[in-house]
């Protein structure tokens, strides 16, 4: 399977997830460039972390301009994968792939730290090598990462099983604790209405390695891979 | 005026003999930031000069932006520590953001990526408002840069003492990785080549930067908020990004980062370095305000711009590769031959100065150093007094909950510490900071480290023992110590005592560097760091980096598993009150900051060393931690905290219960085994490299116990309630 990364300017995990889907998870990856207009026909679009646009006017608000987002508006209505992590997730909701809006952390802090998270639906593209309720630990790295919706979109979100990973407690209990950023309902990652757009704040390709401390986030990866 | 900028009369007057003519005002203001000591290191030189390696770069003309060290396999480790003090005491946030960006451009500017950074910082007691409000800016400074630019923030040190309330230290380390070919140089070779000004725009901010590092710092400091730089790490990220990718074309001749002194000092300084000159249109430089002078714009010291020197014919493909990634690139100017940068102003010449003379032939003095009378008085201070006790509980909670020894996952937590996921052992988990090379079975361990008290109570033995506190630190991972950069903070040189502290710190880093063979590849010195309230402590901070052949055998620092055996290497203390002299525990329990500190036997820290890093290698060590502030107590409380578990440890001596709990004699650390054959195995390394080895315990239950015979168990502590103390300290006193 191919991704694309795409990499606006101040894009920081880019690499990272070219490395964890290629050296080690033994896929194809393409760098793309933010002012290509084509994906040039990858399986899948990743929307990479980092400080897109310094951050500036408002998190994602400016990277969803680039060129390349018209393809990856595309290639999402043609009910291809894009997984945005972090600043992608972010840049997601901005481009309206992904309801809600992520604001500041509740403490106000920048807070890079493992987490755990509970699989709450195993039956999607990105999931399905993982077991539901299971606990995984991913690592987060963000400052605006506390998730908001309406109330009628949170509904949705929750009765049609749109929310994928929540903030857990070592035992898979959801709880005000276990929550690092004030994430509504302890939503950590969430799909779009047709369940092939996922948007998450921790960084599974940060956990593909023991040698890093853990391997949990490979289970995405390999869902995906596993669709083909 | 000259002297409002900082040139002395005699100076001013050398500046015209040079010239030849009364210097213009732009003249005025290149000669006296480049001639200030923080560019010029006019009182540090002579002194620098008892370092090998500087005397040799400076006599070879090797002096680079940053050191470099081998890796093997045709890689370097490119590394440098910088102060950014005096800004942050008045800006902390962009003060200490902006001391990150400029150690990140002394890296990349080498043409090696930047995989890491480490931040030395220290500050005042907690108890104080002003401290808080700079302790929370530095932190934030740190995380908002280094977070934005996508480099790790792996180590450092947070310290907190009275003697640094009015002046803050930030000391920032960057490591970058380069391959050993395409390390780029900061000359102006090749007359007629064109030279470009890429990055950000030139605005008015940190106008005499340099000047102001240069002085002390007084009431009056705080408006001189404008000679502090502002920091835009996005465009830095930018500027990473379209210089490595610049570099790789193979057209730039040279490069050199803009820091202290701007465009004044990467002009002179490439064209010395070349024995070229450069003639420059202060027209063309890119600027964000509107109407300023030639004077003005060759002081700023704005941030993220670089000077690139470009072979000819191919300044619009270099400079296209700064414009696809959205940054400025203008053609500023061209190599000359005549060893003079000349400054035009459109068709005017408002300056024409030897590049030489302000890079490279700075008048250097010879200053006065004597013992401070304080040191005799510290030393002789009487512990006879000193009660023990058959309780040291309460004690070592105290230890514990003082900032300096406490947890710093409030700061580390905001340090995106992940990023190029790198990273093997991350903040709080070992002694040093460990990350792999892609690649290669290499890791790379780096540290940051200074007992500044003990540099007060001695400062050639304090400094030799951060040398060894280092290398320890480094070897408690698994990782040979390859090479040191120094930042040397200290008061005002003019200052007999303070120079006398400078002269001795030197004199002991450079002894011990030399005797281990460990080269000190770059450095910095900030002197000045006083206020009307006094000096800071003397503190020459020292950032080590170290190689572990293979990455997977390294140690990180807490206990493992229910079961292992605990056993401590280094000689054990003899047990007489002496012995707390300089320590922690001494000042929490009697507050007296004296007495002898300990003094490093370089023999036995080198046999404990090749202990650990081959115990490491070898699997048979799986935890190791160095007994540092607090003692051998702090020690084993620490390697139980981090993951939770128990410990039930036998100390030697019983005559002192006080001095076997938290006296910090160096060459010691707490490791563990798994089995009693890989504690024998270890037991029979230690012999062969003449270190004292002792079993000491073993991990059990979820309570520290450390007892010295039967009866007396004078610690007794749940982890948990260690912990809590621990985590919540830096956090609680901030709240108050």
């Amino acid at each position: 399977m191919t991704f694309g990364v795409i990499i606006f300017p101040g894009s920081n995990c880019d690499m990272d997830a070219v490395h964890a889907v290629t050296d080690v998870m033994g896929q194809e990856a393409k760098a793309i460039w933010h002012e290509e207009t084509s994906l040039g026909g990858v399986d899948a679009v990743i929307v990479p972390g980092g400080f897109s646009y310094g951050d500036y006017l408002r998190c994602g608000a400016i990277a969803r301009f680039s060129p390349i987002m018209e393809a990856v508006r595309a290639h999402a209505a043609e009910g291809k994968p894009v997984i945005g992590i972090c600043n992608g997730f972010q840049i997601l909701t901005e481009a309206h792939l992904l309801p809600g809006a992520l604001h500041r952390n509740e403490g106000l802090q920048f807070l890079c730290q493992p987490v755990y998270l509970r699989v709450e639906n195993n039956d999607t593209v990105f999931t399905r090598a993982y077991k539901k309720g299971q606990v995984i630990q991913l690592p987060i790295a963000h400052n605006e990462g506390n998730f908001f919706v309406e109330k009628d979109e949170a509904l949705k979100l929750e009765t049609e099983r749109r929310v994928v990973f929540r903030y857990c407690d070592p035992e898979g209990r959801v709880s005000e604790d276990a929550n690092p950023n004030g994430s509504l309902n302890n939503i950590a990652g969430i799909i779009n209405e047709a369940g092939n757009v996922l948007g998450m704040m921790p960084h599974p390709e940060r956990a593909c390695e023991l040698l890093l401390g853990s391997e949990d986030g490979k289970g995405v990866f390999e869902s995906l891979a596993a669709s083909t | 005026m000259a002297l409002e900028m900082g040139l002395n009369d005699a100076e001013y007057d050398k500046a015209v003999e040079i010239l030849g003519h009364t210097p213009t005002l732009t003249e005025v203001g290149m000669f006296s930031v480049m001639w200030s000591e923080h560019c010029g290191y006019k009182f540090s030189r002579p002194i620098l000069r008892l370092i090998s390696n500087y005397r040799q770069m400076a006599d070879e003309g090797t002096m680079e932006n940053a050191g470099v060290i081998p890796l093997g396999d045709g890689l370097g480790v490119v590394f440098k520590m910088e102060s950014h003090n005096h800004p942050s005491a008045v800006e902390p946030v962009q003060g200490a953001a902006t001391g990150v960006g400029g150690i990140l451009r002394d890296i990349f500017t080498m043409g090696a990526r930047p995989i890491a950074s480490l931040d030395s910082i220290r500050f005042g007691p907690l108890s104080d408002p002003r401290t808080k409000y700079l302790f929370r800016g530095v932190v934030e400074g740190i995380a908002f840069y280094g977070n934005c630019v996508g480099v790790p923030t792996v180590g450092g040190e947070v310290v907190f003492h009275p003697a640094y309330a009015g002046n803050p230290l930030v000391n920032a380390m960057a490591i970058g990785l380069v391959e050993e070919g395409n390390i780029a140089r900061a000359t102006a070779s090749g007359v007629g080549n064109p030279v470009l000004l890429v990055g950000a725009r030139t605005g008015r901010d940190g106008i005499h930067g340099a000047t102001f590092a240069s002085v002390e710092l007084t009431e009056e400091s705080e408006s001189r908020k404008s000679n502090v730089q502002c920091g835009d790490p996005f465009t830095e990220k930018l500027l990473i990004e379209a210089t490595l990718e610049a570099l790789a074309t193979g057209h730039i001749a040279g490069i050199q980062d803009f820091g202290a002194a701007g465009l004044t000092c990467s002009t002179c300084e490439t064209s010395a370095k070349a024995g070229t000159g450069m003639t420059i249109d202060v027209l063309k430089v890119p600027r964000r305000e509107k109407g300023m002078t030639p004077y003005e714009v060759m002081l700023s010291e704005s941030q993220e711009r670089m000077l690139a020197i470009v072979e000819k014919g191919h300044e619009d493909e270099v400079a296209g590769v700064f414009r696809k990634w959205g940054l400025n690139a203008a053609l500023i100017g061209e190599v000359t031959a005549d060893g003079m940068v000349t400054v035009m102003e459109g068709d005017a010449c408002v300056a024409r100065v030897p590049a030489d003379w302000l890079a490279d032939r700075c008048p250097t003095y010879s200053l006065e150093a004597s013992q401070p009378d304080y040191i005799d008085e510290a030393r002789s201070a009487d512990l006879s007094n000193i009660p023990d006790a058959e309780d040291h509980n309460a004690n070592l909670m105290a230890l514990l909950g003082n900032p300096s020894i406490a947890s710093k996952r409030w700061v580390y937590r905001q340090y995106d510490h992940q990023v190029q996921t790198n990273s093997v052992v991350v903040p709080g988990a070992g002694d040093a900071a460990v990350l792999r090379v892609r690649g290669s079975r290499k890791g790379i361990a780096a540290t940051t480290d200074c007992n500044a008290r003990w540099c007060y109570l001695n400062p050639f033995e304090g400094a030799r023992a951060a040398v060894a506190e280092a290398a320890r630190n480094l070897a408690c991972v698994g990782a040979r110590p390859a090479g040191v950069t120094d930042c040397l903070n200290f008061g005002n040189p003019q200052k007999p005592e303070a120079f006398w502290q400078f002269e001795q710190a030197v004199k002991g880093m450079a002894a011990i560097c030399e005797e281990w063979s460990i080269p000190i590849v770059s450095g910095n010195v900030s002197f000045y760091n006083e206020t009307p309230d006094g000096s800071i402590l003397p503190t020459p901070a020292i950032g080590m980096v170290g190689i572990l052949n293979d990455v997977t055998k390294r140690a990180e620092m807490g206990f493992q598993r229910e079961g292992d055996i605990i056993m401590t290497l280094g000689r054990p203390v003899r047990g007489v009150v002496e012995e707390l002299g300089g320590s922690e525990y001494l000042v929490t329990v009697s507050g007296i900051e004296g007495g002898v500190a300990p003094a490093v036997d370089a023999a036995a820290e080198t046999a404990l060393r090749e202990t650990l890093i081959e115990g490491i290698a070898a699997g048979h060590i799986l935890s190791a931690h160095d007994v540092s502030d607090g003692g051998l107590a702090t020690a084993l409380a620490e390697c139980c905290m981090v993951n939770g578990l128990g410990a039930e440890v036998v100390c030697g001596t019983d005559d002192r219960k006080d001095v076997a709990l938290f006296a910090e004699n160096p060459g010691r650390a707490v490791v563990s085994c798994r089995t009693e054959f890989a504690a024998a195995e270890l037991a029979r390394i230690a012999e062969r490299h003449g270190c004292p080895c002792n079993l000491a315990g073993w991990v059990k239950g979820d309570r520290l116990k450390i007892g010295f015979d039967r009866h007396a168990i004078p610690v007794d502590a749940a982890v948990y309630d260690m912990w809590t103390t621990w985590d919540t300290a830096i956090p609680k006193a901030l709240a108050e």
